[in-house]
């Protein structure tokens, strides 16, 4: 038997613009949990997602057993005993547990002439294969009865009666209770012991402690190195994780910050997996970076200061007054805006011109006698921002949709400038921008600063967080973990430290 | 600069369609279809159609939602009035009850769709069913006639429901080519004004020449319009309520907030609420528009037959949501506007009213207007997705 039952070779995938795997390599121990590791945007999903036939790799061989194959979609990675669970699972929550497990390939009996599903047959070894995982449920449960850990947990035993000998876990435990945690460890030690190879993706580095054999580091696209988990320690894994050198595209801007426009004391979310205990302050002219990994809940934060989010308990104040917002129009009345990091999806209103995409948030205030609007004004300001933030767009009477991303970003971000707020949230204000526009972008940002404005980013690229800045909250698990105030301070590991403190 | 012409039949491909089925009618109907009479009857037989659209597109707008009871609704309210009218009433009275109950009717719906987020799919099919027997319940299952001549003048029914000829001209009606030529005059005025104002704000003007061309040809379909109206009785009064309605809701979608927030709504409800606006208000809007808009489709329908029935208004909500469709509103919202449901609406009018003049027989014409929807959305949907 080959000592590697999975290995990836010279993997390298390119997207419009991005080269997300450059010749990146991974073997996997049969009988072992393989740790892969990097920041957000290091590749780790992408490469599973071309292991698993869900991308197709521009280059690369995959491996199993030493044998060659080729695998182009996840039906044809199940067949050759691949199997993934998925970060955020997708059941059919009304449908019971056996029919969640048999989704796809019912087994079937025939009655005369016509092929129904064997009920019976499909309870049993549901039941089955569930105590193959150490877990005992009635097969007929609605899925929506069960917790997200007791599906997980399904989806690990589906994966278990394919006969799966290689199991992708993408970030498994990141909404998972401590219990929850345990039982699944207890699963995968069971299967480790059966010989089955496993990766496992995650940031929580006392997990990767306990749970892995060998720990495989990824780094922008890179593969860095693949090393026994017994030889790094936390510190080794972050610097070989953030290891990379940063080139300055960033415009400088004058850090000098005035009186604090927003406070936020001790706010707790209702929901009890989102942000706890938040505090923090912006000051007037100041850039304020939001770091963390993905799911630290800096966008549900954010979201509930601008009151799209039910807060618990805490206070908000701004400009020092304690403010309600209980819904945007509030939070903007106070002085705030914000950039959903979702363009698409909550940011563009994509059938309409670039004037309505501006416009529809002061409409409001340019009318005339009360009620029809006031075009040659509203014009006004939509010229004077399509020339001040250089949007590239024929008219204004262009579909916003037919712009580039960067240019839809600063449509939106002409919306809310057109409100003249004092305090702009970014959330990820330059995702899925190509360089240029992204540059452009954190000119305007830097002049907003200068011009007094109190800007809040949430950012998951290092380099743009580290290099855009003034000072940086860091978010894990939905707490803040820490501030990074003196310039001397701001490096990637200081950083990476604070976002991995679960 | 030169015109795109591909660009202009994208955009005005309707309205093309619109004259080829014109032609194509006229043609095979041996020149009946454009007889003084007919295009007379194609505004007060489908006034109901232009009113019941132009309502129907703000709730289409704002995500492709739809009304489901408004022919229903029109037949409650058209009831409530007849048999008003009936115990001798003042029309006025009555006329002012079918409107606020139209409203009411719109804000029972609109608070359900809105506010407890039922689908408006669901909503206003619980409505249909249920104003449809209250219009049963209402006129006691009889036709309840209307005998109010003023009433009946006024909205568009009777035998006298035109505006009468001031000039007393004989078997040309000057009132209606004045009425006429007084509107391109207008409407040419407006398009002036608007290339001066955006001259002088500093913004570059279309051609002229593509204005000019706009210009001709509507002017000369206005007056060649009411020049037909004129060599028959003139303008039928229904007309003038349609008019004024295309007219409000044309200026309402384009020129106030909550037009606009209907399109904004329609292209990005998150975005939208993001935006500082409540949706929700923006929905009941919409749906208590609808309502107004059935009362009013109640009273010109009520009053062109000149008597109530509890079978009044059946399949009126599926030729007012094809009117828009076809006249190029988005079945996803944000898209469309009161010129396309002008369009749509003509265009099933006269698929109608020629099939009719052929002989073809009823049946078939319903296959006809079902195959034609089709096309239209097909059309749509088509023009979308080579847009991305």
């Amino acid at each position: 038997m080959a000592e590697y039952y999975l290995e990836l070779k010279g993997v390298s995938k390119s997207f419009p613009g991005v080269k997300a795997l450059d010749d990146v390599s991974l073997s996997v121990r049969p009988g072992t949990v393989h740790a892969l590791m990097g920041e957000n945007g290091a590749g780790k999903s992408t490469l599973m997602k071309c292991l698993f036939g869900i991308y197709k790799m521009d280059e690369g061989e995959i491996f199993i057993e030493g044998k060659k194959v080729i695998i182009n979609n996840p039906d044809e990675a199940m067949k050759l005993g691949v199997a993934m669970v998925h970060q955020e699972l997708q059941p059919v929550l009304p449908r019971s547990v056996a029919e969640n497990m048999y989704l796809g390939r019912f087994p079937t009996k025939k009655i005369g002439p016509l092929q129904v599903i064997d009920h019976k047959k499909m309870n049993e070894d549901t039941v089955y294969w569930m105590k193959e995982v150490g877990m005992d449920f009635n097969p007929k449960t609605p899925l929506s009865d069960l917790s997200i850990g007791q599906m997980q947990t399904i989806e690990i035993a589906k994966a278990v009666s394919h006969d799966a000998k290689v199991i992708i876990f993408d970030e498994p435990t990141s909404s998972l209770s401590d219990k929850e945690v345990e039982v699944l460890f207890k699963v995968m030690n069971g299967l480790r012991d059966k010989g089955v190879a496993m990766i496992y993706i995650s940031h929580k580095m006392d997990e990767i402690k306990r749970i892995a054999d060998d720990i495989t580091i990824m780094r922008d696209g890179t593969y860095v190195g693949t090393w026994p988990a017994a030889d790094l320690s936390t510190d080794d894994i972050i610097t070989r994780m953030v290891g990379r050198e940063l080139t300055n595209i960033y415009p400088p801007h004058p850090d000098v910050p005035g009186e604090v426009v927003l406070e936020c004391k001790n706010i707790t979310s209702i929901n009890e997996h989102s942000f706890k205990d938040c505090s923090f302050k912006v000051r007037k002219g100041e850039i304020v970076g939001f770091g963390g990994l993905v799911g630290a809940q800096r966008t549900e934060l954010m979201e509930a200061i601008f009151g799209i989010r039910n807060i618990k308990s805490g206070e908000i104040y701004v400009n020092g007054k304690k403010v309600d917002n209980k819904n945007p129009r509030k939070a903007m009345n106070a002085g705030l805006g914000l950039i959903t990091e979702d363009r698409r999806g909550n940011g563009i209103l994509g059938c309409l011109s670039v004037k309505d995409n501006v416009g529809v948030s002061i409409y409001d205030k340019n009318l005339k006698m009360g009620i029809v609007l006031d075009h040659p004004s509203i014009n006004k300001i939509v010229d004077a921002s399509i020339e001040q933030l250089a949007i590239k767009t024929p008219n204004m009477s262009t579909q916003i949709g037919s712009l580039s991303g960067g240019n839809q970003q600063k449509v939106i971000i002409a919306r809310w400038l057109a409100n003249n707020p004092d305090i702009l949230v970014m959330d990820e204000p330059t995702r899925g921008i190509d360089v240029g526009a992204k540059h452009e972008i954190y000119e305007i940002m830097a002049r907003l600063a200068k011009e007094g404005k109190a800007i809040i980013m949430i950012s998951s690229e290092m380099p743009e967080l580290l290099g855009m800045s003034d000072r940086i909250y860091v978010m894990c698990n939905g707490y803040v973990r820490g501030e990074i105030s003196d310039p001397q301070e701001i490096t990637q590991e200081k950083v990476m430290q604070y976002a991995t403190m679960f | 600069m030169s015109i795109n012409i591909k660009d202009v039949l994208k955009k005005y491909t309707m309205v093309l369609a619109l004259i080829a089925i014109l032609i194509f009618f006229h043609v095979m109907t041996g020149g009946k279809m454009l007889l003084p009479q007919n295009i007379n009857n194609l505004i007060s037989q489908n006034a109901y159609v232009f009113v019941l659209a132009a309502g129907m597109l703000l709730c289409i707008l704002t995500g492709g939602n739809i009304d489901l009871a408004c022919g229903s609704v029109v037949c409650f309210v058209g009831g409530i009035g007849a048999v008003m009218m009936d115990k001798d009433i003042h029309w006025i009275f009555a006329v002012i009850v079918m409107l606020i109950g139209g409203i009411l009717v719109g804000a029972w719906q609109g608070f359900w769709i809105a506010y407890v987020k039922v689908p408006p799919f669901i909503a206003t099919l619980a409505g249909m069913y249920a104003f449809r027997g209250l219009s049963n319940v209402v006129l006691e299952g009889y036709a309840v006639g209307i005998d109010d001549v003023t009433f009946l003048n006024v909205f568009g029914g009777g035998a006298d429901c035109y505006v009468p000829d001031l000039f007393g001209g004989g078997s040309l009606n000057i009132t209606c080519v004045l009425a006429g030529l007084i509107l391109v005059a207008i409407y040419a005025a407006l398009v002036f004004k608007k290339r001066a104002d955006a001259k002088k704000a500093g913004y570059s003007v279309g051609p002229l020449s593509s204005d000019m061309v706009r210009l001709v040809v509507i002017a000369t379909a206005v007056i060649w319009f009411f020049f037909k109206l004129a060599q028959y009785k003139g303008i039928p009064t229904s007309l003038i309520w349609v008019g004024v309605v295309l007219l409000v809701y044309a200026y309402i979608t384009a020129n106030t907030t909550m037009g606009r927030y209907l399109y904004a709504v329609g292209g990005n409800e998150k975005a939208t609420n993001l935006s500082g606006i409540d949706s929700r208000k923006v929905y009941f809007f919409a749906y208590v528009n609808m309502g107004l808009m059935s009362g009013l489709a109640g009273i010109l329908t009520v009053a062109r037959a000149t008597q109530a029935q509890p079978t009044f208004g059946q399949g009126y909500e599926m030729d007012a949501i094809a009117a828009c469709f076809i006249g190029g509103a988005s079945a996803y919202g944000g898209e469309g506007n009161v010129f396309g449901i002008v369009i749509g609406a003509l265009l099933m009018g006269v698929i109608n009213m020629g099939m009719s003049i052929m002989g073809v027989e009823a049946n078939y014409q319903k296959v006809v207007k079902g195959i034609v929807v089709l096309a239209a959305i097909i059309f749509d949907v088509l023009s979308n997705k080579k847009k991305k």
